[in-house]
């Protein structure tokens, strides 16, 4: 069981930890003061590595080989010089940047591909490093892929991939969830792709559109690791599953007390049981009735529980982000943190929960190290 | 020989004192000044070489024009000034 998170907030890397007596307290900060968007520990070789995005300075990756005493900056991922001359437009009509505007997600690869690294980044680039971090490499194959160009910005004002899963049983085949812009899967590490978002249902599209893969706006996707056929998505209108691998996805539409929501985590050892915490839905983010909850399945979405013993339930406002819901490897302990700071922690599926600090900095992201 | 001078709020991340450089635009003067501090480069510009968004470059007072290239002239004692552009409150 995992007895340490790091919390990513908009103003600094927050180590919590859990103590002898079992509590949990914050037990350190790196970055005060920074805006750090993501942190990941690599399981493989105890590396953690923290994202920040200093605004007029740029976006920023720095690794950490002693869990955070120090710091050293490494590359970012560099996107391509435009064609010379010319111009991405996109739908809305605004110049799509070929910069980097927020690294969005990092994953590792597996095991056998030791320093193998995947980066997602707005604006809808996916990119790799086989160098610990280092140095990045861009998959051109996706970039250049023509129905790239039918991606939106969702909540930003660009597309991005937020999501990336790599099959435990084969390192070369790679999903990724891009919002606005479906689930997309190569089998061949990045040679080839296919969009895999059939089934899905934007209900923000006329209807003779809504039901295009391109432009599904699923907030995040997560793979079951001991059923890698399974995967769960927190989408903008509601919650789907793929039990076939991202060839059809199937709505779960009943589910209280409401299906809008960012975070989806899965249990590593049951495909069948996930969580979610959900607000009203995306013109009004905060959770129904002012009391903060977290659902939970067992049974594949058939039926859900409420979790509430020991969350906010009278006048509470949090709203948490697609990657500030995190589980362990144990399937029991789970963690996440809002957009006005609360931190919330649970040892036993979801039960009952451990308020661990109601005055953090905005949480961005929330992420155990194993 | 101009001198360049980063914005006390880059020092936090990267230590980037004043120097003293050979150039004759403000390229030449920064990639000066990026060679002396290894990194400087990506906080200042962006992959693409051009100036960041909310960054600005002052030679001897005035906010350099040509903010992609940054062929702005710099003079023999010119003062280059790097600096974050303030916004908001």
């Amino acid at each position: 069981m995992s007895s340490t998170l790091l919390v990513s907030t908009r103003k600094g890397l927050f180590t919590v930890g859990r103590t002898m007596a079992g509590t949990w307290e914050i037990q350190g900060v790196s970055f005060l003061g920074d805006n750090v968007t993501l942190a990941l520990a690599d399981a493989r070789s105890g590396t953690w590595f923290a994202a920040l995005d200093h605004g007029h300075f740029g976006v920023k990756l720095h690794r950490s080989k002693d869990r955070g005493a120090t710091w050293e900056e490494v590359g970012v991922p560099v996107y391509p010089d435009p064609p010379e001359g010319v111009e991405e437009i996109d739908s809305m009509g605004r110049v799509v940047p070929w910069k980097l505007k927020l690294i969005w997600s990092l994953e590792p690869g597996l095991a056998s591909q030791p320093g193998l690294l995947w980066c997602g980044t707005i604006p809808g680039g996916l990119f790799y490093s086989e160098d610990d971090g280092s140095t990045w490499t861009m998959v051109r194959t996706l970039w250049e892929e023509p129905r790239r160009k039918l991606w939106n910005g969702g909540g930003a004002d660009f597309p991005g991939i937020h999501s990336i899963c790599v099959d435990p049983r084969d390192g070369n085949k790679v999903t990724v969830g891009v919002s606005c812009g479906g689930v997309w899967q190569t089998t061949d590490r990045g040679i080839s792709w296919a969009c895999r978002a059939d089934g899905m249902r934007a209900e923000y599209m006329p209807p003779d559109r809504a039901f295009d893969p391109d432009i599904q706006d699923p907030h995040r996707v997560v793979q079951c690791p001991s059923g890698p056929d399974v995967f769960w998505a927190q989408h903008h209108n509601g919650i789907f599953r793929s039990t076939d691998g991202c060839r059809r996805w199937e709505e779960i539409t009943e589910v209280s007390p409401s299906v809008f929501g960012f975070a989806v985590v899965v249990h590593p050892d049951d495909p069948e049981i996930a969580w979610f915490v959900p607000s009203i839905k995306d013109e009004r983010r905060v959770p129904v009735g002012g009391a903060v909850v977290v659902t939970r399945t067992r049974d594949g979405g058939r039926s859900f529980e409420t979790l509430r013993e020991g969350l906010p339930q009278t006048h509470a406002y949090d709203l948490v982000y697609r990657h500030a819901l995190d589980i362990d490897r144990s399937g029991s302990r789970l963690a996440f943190g809002s957009t006005t700071g609360s931190l919330w922690v649970t040892e036993n599926g979801g039960d009952s929960w451990l308020t661990v600090s109601t005055q953090l900095p905005p949480i961005y992201a929330v992420h155990f190290v194993a | 020989m101009p001198r360049v001078v980063f914005t006390g709020n880059l020092q936090r991340h990267i230590s980037c004192p004043p120097c003293t450089v050979r150039g004759g635009t403000a390229r030449e003067a920064l990639d000066a000044a990026f060679e002396l501090y290894p990194g400087s480069r990506g906080y200042v510009l962006d992959e693409h070489g051009t100036l960041r968004a909310h960054m600005v470059v002052f030679v001897d007072g005035q906010a350099i024009s040509d903010r992609r290239s940054l062929s702005d002239a710099v003079g023999e004692n010119a003062e280059v000034f790097v600096m974050q552009a303030l916004s908001g409150g």
